[in-house]
């Protein structure tokens, strides 16, 4: 094991972070070096959490230097424990609290069009990333974390699905490919993880690898909350096997397809007309709706072109897609308002709705609008179009109080 | 020094004496009424000034013939803000002529006048009254200083020249365009940076007057916003000021999106309780946040084809578009934020220039600021009572000046769009560290995680009855952050106090203690 060793950032721009350095030493006990933004209003604090966590992990010869930018404590925790891991063999963790309000799980078909991603060891960014109001929010292990820092973003994602609220946003996280995506699961698994994004994924193989993972922790810790799958296909072969990956598992609830690194895989550069990828989406589209889950477009990059957002997603649903991934909170918005229901659709769906409602209140077994019958699954699809129209602000909730008048 | 301290109308201990002066505490909103006739200063002779010609060879001798000696006020502006060249040269002749305790009125502070430190130093200068902020604000928040500062806003610093409790006996306006008789003006010239409005009072109270420019040209010099006749010296230097750093780095819509998420909350909230409506006005000065919420305005008033019958300045490239566009009939500006105000403020009638008399004073027969349908301000914290502070941070240090923002307490609604935390220090606190202003004139707080309204607005309660919005009371948002953060410990602070805020009024209310560093 190293003797000293550091995790987390420092720096002027850093926020909502903290640096911190622990060397161990024969004797001298704890040498506490804290510089903190907030020292005034919660040094007495910071230096508590901090002589907690070293006793937990029995540390009580060290020079500790900790540069504090205004972290949150579950924030400080991480930093302490990603440093204090790297020089101690041990399996225990320091957890922070669970809040009550993080315990909650999300229902398979729930609205999925638009998932923020947040760089996993970025922390200032998960604060307040679930009042933007995106379906879900992505906590990043894989691409967004840079190869050294890969350990200490665990432990931080780890202690936000704990710790920190994204007031009802389903919380997912983007797991690494291969092996440290496989232990990632040990670090979200227990923790209310609701959904996993399994990137680069290529045949049903690597889900059933991590399925079973799943199940290992699940059953070891006693779990019976569900935990879903969204595979992203990055890759021509990805592309080739999708059905076959939509269909893998129960768990499997969306399909995402991954269009920065599928266009490097054909060769080829993506473009704003989407003319290189149009089979894999098409074929994206057809493989998740012919397993009955669904289907994800990829992200927009510039997050300049609000303009060039809206376009992209009124072309995205237009081919079928249910959702799209944002990099940027001022995304959400454009996203879901280009995927409400049309005024048309909206005018159709309150039509079925009135008549169902109308049809129970009389008792009647059998929905019909005019002369057509209505069966329950159209019923159902207009009332979650009724939804998404409350949810994007075109009609009341309560509609039908003037409906018909 | 032993200060004898009472207790004022909000419940904090204030000095009964400030650098010798004897003071009022703060007796609530509205409640103290002066019973004395306005300052005059001494009457001049047309006998004294023969030719008209006013020039002198360099500020120094401007100063050696007012006059300059121990222990005098003088005051200076802050027109260019960051860019201001003139006030430290005026210390920096006063500290080679050996000279002692001058009084540094300004109507506000930069961090380019950092050097005033070292006249505080060697003594030359006694103490501040104006803004305290950056390392001055440290400077005095430590105990170094002096003399005790003194804090006031825009109008109350109208007020304290007018009432005579300030008595200037040098005032330096730098402008960016004068005559030799004094005539001067911000709106031309190389150097233009807008409007000389702060230095209104100091034109017409004080004993000596001095225009320093750097574009002088023959007389007349039109438009006059500051007149000649109150003018007894024209100095003509190299440079006076940076106008391109009057842009202090507040003057662009912020990118935050926790900051804009705030912005569009306070906009859907002002549209939903019929506030943006024909013939509305509203302020929102300068700060990414403020600015949004203009942008914001703008969308919507665009959207529902509705005009603002004014704006209030802090004008800025945006409140000047929507002025073109015919979005707002007028802008009464205050001062302008980028060279685009400074632009429309010359060329356009409907721009109107507005001094702390016409838009603050207290001390008058109303001011502009009554009128004000929606003023969007900051603060460094609210308390449960909705006092704010916007002077000092959560440390105790010393942060910001007060500006308009007292005076634009008395505008119709009064709107506080601040985030619930920042870097993990909670806004909303069991008692604010220091009072700048009383709750009662502060209606609304928009956080990300909440909105606030004051009880007292019953109005704007009913309103909103069937909102969507996140309406909670202050308590619920003090007690969401302080789960998020923590509840944080006091300040180490002292008792001795390093500077007072004045009320518009004149009365204290509130101090400021020195802060033992940990």
């Amino acid at each position: 094991m190293l003797k000293s060793a550091a995790a987390g950032n420092r720096g002027k721009d850093i926020r909502s972070d903290c640096y911190v350095e622990i060397e161990l030493r024969k004797s001298g006990g704890i040498q506490l070096e804290l510089t903190s933004k907030v020292d005034a209003l919660f040094g007495q604090a910071n230096r508590q959490l901090i002589a907690n966590v070293l006793d937990y992990f029995d540390i009580v010869n060290a020079r500790v230097i900790i540069e504090d930018s205004g972290a949150l404590p579950f924030i400080m925790m991480a930093r302490l424990e990603a440093a204090i891991r790297q020089l101690i063999d041990t399996e225990k963790e320091y957890l922070p609290e669970l809040l009550p309000e993080n315990c909650y799980s999300t229902a398979r078909d729930r609205n999925r069009r638009s998932r923020l991603y947040l760089p996993g060891n970025t922390p200032k960014l998960f604060i307040n990333a679930g009042l933007h109001k995106a379906d879900g929010i992505i906590l990043d292990l894989e691409d967004s974390v840079a190869p050294a820092k890969k350990d200490e973003a665990r432990y931080l994602v780890r202690n936000a699905l704990r710790g920190n609220n994204f007031y009802g946003c389903e919380r997912a996280v983007r797991i690494n490919q291969g092996q440290r995506g496989l232990q990632d699961l040990d670090y979200i698994v227990p923790h209310w993880v609701n959904i996993i994004l399994v990137p680069k994924c290529e045949t049903v193989e690597d889900l059933t690898e991590i399925n079973a993972r799943i199940q290992a922790i699940k059953q070891a810790k006693g779990l019976d909350y569900p935990v879903y799958l969204m595979p992203i296909i990055e890759s021509a072969k990805g592309v080739l096997n999708a059905f076959a990956i939509a269909g893998a598992s129960k768990n499997v609830v969306a399909l995402a397809i991954g269009l920065e690194d599928y266009t490097a895989d054909l060769g080829t550069q993506r473009t704003r007309e989407g003319n290189e990828s149009f089979f894999a989406r098409s074929m994206l589209v057809n493989a998740a709706r012919a397993a009955g889950i669904q289907p994800i477009d990829s992200v927009f990059s510039d997050v300049g072109d609000q303009e060039g957002l809206k376009q992209t997603v009124t072309e995205s649903k237009a081919m079928g897609f249910e959702g799209m991934g944002c990099i940027h909170p001022r995304q959400v918005p454009v996203i879901h308002e280009a995927f409400a229901p049309t005024d048309a659709e909206i005018d159709k769906a309150q039509k079925i709705v009135n008549a169902f409602i109308e049809a129970d209140e009389k008792g009647l077994g059998v929905v019909a609008l005019g002369s057509k019958m209505i069966d329950p699954p159209v019923v159902k699809r207009a009332q979650k179009t009724i939804a998404m129209a409350v949810d994007a602000g075109k009609i009341a909730e309560n509609w039908r109080d003037t409906y018909g008048n | 020094m032993a200060t004898k301290l009472v207790k004022n109308a909000l419940g904090r201990l204030v000095p009964t004496e400030v650098n010798g002066k004897k003071q009022i505490p703060y007796k609530g909103v509205g409640k103290y009424k002066p019973d004395y006739r306005k300052y005059a200063p001494p009457v001049a002779s047309m006998a004294d000034f023969p030719s008209g010609n006013k020039l002198v060879k360099d500020l120094k001798e401007a100063l050696i013939k007012a006059g300059l000696k121990d222990g005098l006020t003088v005051s200076t502006h802050h027109h260019f803000r960051d860019g201001d060249l003139v006030a430290v040269q005026i210390f920096r002749i006063a500290s080679e002529l050996g000279i002692k305790d001058l009084v540094w009125f300004p109507s506000a502070s930069f961090p380019c006048q950092t050097e005033m430190i070292d006249y505080m130093e060697n003594g030359t200068i006694h103490h501040i009254e104006g803004s305290l902020n950056g390392p001055l604000g440290r400077y005095c928040s430590e105990g170094k200083m002096k003399g005790m500062g003194v804090l006031r806003s825009h109008g109350g610093r109208y007020q304290a020249v007018q009432d005579g409790e300030v008595v200037i006996d040098i005032a330096v306006l730098a402008a960016p365009t004068a005559d030799p008789f004094g005539n001067a003006n911000g709106v031309t010239g190389s150097s233009a940076c807008g409007l000389l409005g702060f230095a209104l009072a100091d034109s017409q109270y004080a004993h000596k007057v001095i225009v320093v420019t750097d574009n002088l040209i023959e007389f007349p010099c039109i438009p006059w916003q500051i007149q000649g006749n109150y003018v007894d010296y024209v100095v003509q230097l190299d440079k006076i000021g940076e106008p391109e750093k009057i842009v202090s780095g507040t003057t662009r819509i912020t990118k935050s999106p926790d900051r804009l998420l705030i912005a569009e909350m306070t906009a859907q909230l002002c549209l939903e309780a019929g506030l943006i409506k024909d013939g509305f006005s509203f302020q929102a000065g300068a700060g990414g946040t403020s600015l949004a919420i203009s942008y914001y305005f703008e969308q919507m008033m665009r959207e529902k084809n509705i005009k603002a019958r004014f704006a209030r300045g802090g004008s800025n490239q945006y409140l000047v578009k929507m002025l073109e566009e015919g979005l707002v009939d007028y802008i009464l500006d205050g001062q302008t934020f980028d060279l685009e105000g400074v632009r429309s403020m010359r060329d356009n009638p409907r721009h109107q220039d507005t001094s702390p008399f016409t838009s603050y004073n207290y001390h008058g027969k109303g001011n502009f600021a009554q009128f004000v349908d929606i003023v969007i301000l900051g603060a460094t914290e609210v308390d449960l009572d909705f006092n704010a502070n916007v002077n000092t941070h959560s440390d105790g240090y010393l942060l910001h000046g007060i500006g308009g923002w007292q005076n634009c307490l008395f505008s119709k609604t009064v709107i506080l769009p601040i985030p619930l935390f920042r870097d993990r220090i909670p806004v909303i606190r069991d008692s604010v560290t220091t009072i700048t202003g009383p709750g009662e004139l502060i209606d609304i707080i928009v956080t990300e995680r909440g909105i606030a309204i004051n009880p007292r607005r019953k109005d704007l309660l009913d309103a909103l009855k069937n909102t969507r919005l996140p309406l909670k009371s202050i308590q619920e948002l003090k007690d969401e952050a302080e789960k998020i953060c923590g509840v944080p410990e006091k300040p180490n602070l002292g008792d001795e106090i390093v500077a007072v805020i004045k009320w518009v009024d004149g009365t204290i209310i509130d101090s400021v203690r020195r802060v033992i560093p940990k």
